[in-house]
């Protein structure tokens, strides 16, 4: 049976482009940066032209303004603590989108346990945030904002360019989440006004193990790991040269390839989203139209999602949900519960993340596999109207 | 090494269930679950000279909650009402060689609802 991957949002393969590439800095030319004899050197010019491959990817202004972390949890956090606990006197305020990936929500958390205010900015129906709670909720005292570019479970795109005017009218700073937008997007850091930008190794099929926090020239933070001096001592540590090379190399084939990319995914998420919408009492969450082009996410009336996540596998399609009974924590996606659905409709969803491996022809099959697994999944449910 | 994903078992019985659908005019009924936490069981019986004659279910919920309510029906079905009224949720489990310690608890109401059936069952009985 064919195994179809569409599960991309979870963990993307890396391209073997990309392999190719870094798979040298793994052994035979690997070297401590920090070193100065030939082998350290080439590794620091290594390091060095990936961070221009990045540069290059968010348009940002100089390759000082990359810093090179572990991935996006490690840059989100440092994003947000760094700069809420390196500038006390913009305020102790900090505030973010309900749709926010928990790497985002958990510093804020925590930041507000330590005696920090902390706001959610409501999405509406589609999970674009609500520009004029952001308005209201955007202050004077405010220290940082974080707005994802687009969501990694219901692909809504955000209005960046909106936010960044408002959140800058207050005089705070603009953290972006673009771990699920890079690669898919375009990113300009400068036009959009971005003054932190997340972005993860892998998502840009790339070596997991590496992310970048863009700092705008000029915004200070503090390190939230203390050690040696790399990463101009925002980000001690030995650098993970492999997936960082790897991470430049596969910035510098997706900018490259990014429309042609796009289209083609753009194309086949459609597909989808028509096959998916003959499922009776099936729904489409997150925009119709400002979504990523590589996601594609429903939600099914009286049924569950792990069920359907384990169906859709004996069918060798691979799916994700953000029903409670899949986490870890038991917990139910909360980016579905702030669009405004129920617990029982967040239940029931299921998502659908493209990559590189994921063609048009396959989706007759996806489709079929989802009619299957609803149609099985409605029999044995005691919610289900077609029951009898 | 771990446990990794569901039983051989589960997995079984989530893919193929037995005893699902309703019996019309049942000597039982039991609803448990609430559909705000992902977990609606229901269990119907038939029951003659107080011994479980037939039993069938419905289930809204994840993988374990599927299995838990088809072993259940396996585990009760022939038995006295007051025998299958001691069929626990680790009976259960271990029927089903173990679950995830995560579902132990709320995935696991299928004994629940059937021990709802018998009460059921026996109110009906003494109101006769």
């Amino acid at each position: 049976m064919e195994q179809i991957y569409l599960d991309n949002a979870a963990c993307t393969p890396i391209d073997p482009r990309v392999m190719a590439f870094a798979s040298p800095f793994a052994y035979e030319k690997i070297g401590n940066p920090s070193t100065l004899h030939t082998r350290g050197l080439d590794a620091r010019r290594a390091l060095e032209e990936a961070r221009e491959k990045i540069k290059s990817l968010l348009h940002a202004e100089d390759e000082k303004t990359i810093m090179f972390t572990s991935g996006a949890t490690e840059a989100n956090n440092l994003a947000i603590r760094g700069t809420a606990l390196r500038n006390p006197k913009m305020g102790k305020h900090v505030v973010a989108s309900a749709i926010e990936h928990i790497s985002v929500l958990n510093p804020m958390k925590d930041l507000q346990k330590q005696g920090y205010g902390f706001d959610i900015v409501p999405v509406d129906a589609t999970g674009i945030i609500k520009l004029e709670a952001l308005k209201t909720l955007v202050t004077k005292g405010t220290a940082v904002v974080s707005v994802m570019a687009a969501n990694s479970e219901i692909g809504t795109i955000e209005p960046i360019r909106e936010v960044s005017s408002i959140v800058h009218d207050a005089g705070a700073l603009l953290h972006v989440d673009a771990t699920a937008a890079a690669g898919h997007i375009p990113l300009d850091v400068q036009r959009d006004g971005i003054d932190l930008c997340s972005i993860a190794s892998n998502d840009l099929t790339g070596p997991q193990g590496a992310g970048v926090l863009y700092v705008k020239p000029g915004v200070k933070l503090q390190p939230i790991l203390v050690g040696g001096g790399q990463e101009r001592g925002l980000r001690p540590g030995t650098e993970n040269l492999y997936a960082i090379v790897g991470m430049g190399e596969a910035a510098r084939l997706t900018q490259l390839e990014m429309q042609q990319e796009a289209d083609r995914l753009q194309t086949i998420r459609d597909a989808l989203i028509t096959g998916m919408s003959k499922i009776p009492e099936s729904y489409l969450t997150g925009h119709p139209t400002q979504r990523l082009p590589s996601q594609a996410s429903f939600r099914f009336s009286y049924i569950e999602g792990e069920s359907i996540v384990l169906l859709m596998d004996q069918f060798g399609v691979q799916v994700s949900t953000g029903s409670a009974c899949s986490s870890l924590t038991l917990e139910p996606s909360h980016v579905l519960l702030a669009l405004g659905l129920k617990h029982e409709e967040v239940h029931g969803s299921m998502v659908l993340s493209l990559g590189k491996s994921n063609s048009l022809n396959q989706v007759p099959t996806v489709v079929t596999a989802a009619m299957q697994t609803v149609s099985r999944l409605r029999q044995l449910s005691p919610l289900s109207n077609e029951r009898r | 090494m771990a446990n990794v994903g569901y039983s051989k078992k589960v997995m079984e019985h989530f893919l193929n269930p037995h005893n699902v659908g309703v019996i019309e005019n049942p000597d039982g009924y039991g609803k448990v679950g609430n559909p705000v936490c992902g977990d609606v069981m229901e269990i119907f019986i038939s029951v003659k000279n107080d011994i479980i004659t037939d039993i069938k279910f419905r289930t809204f919920g994840c993988g374990s909650a599927i299995a838990t309510s088809s072993m259940v029906t396996e585990l009760a079905k022939g038995k006295n009402v007051d025998e299958a009224m001691r069929i626990t949720r680790g009976d259960v489990a271990n029927e089903l060689e173990g679950l995830p310690p995560q579902k132990m608890h709320c995935s696991n109401l299928a004994a629940d609802a059937l021990h709802e059936a018998i009460k059921d069952y026996k109110e009906k009985k003494t109101k006769k």
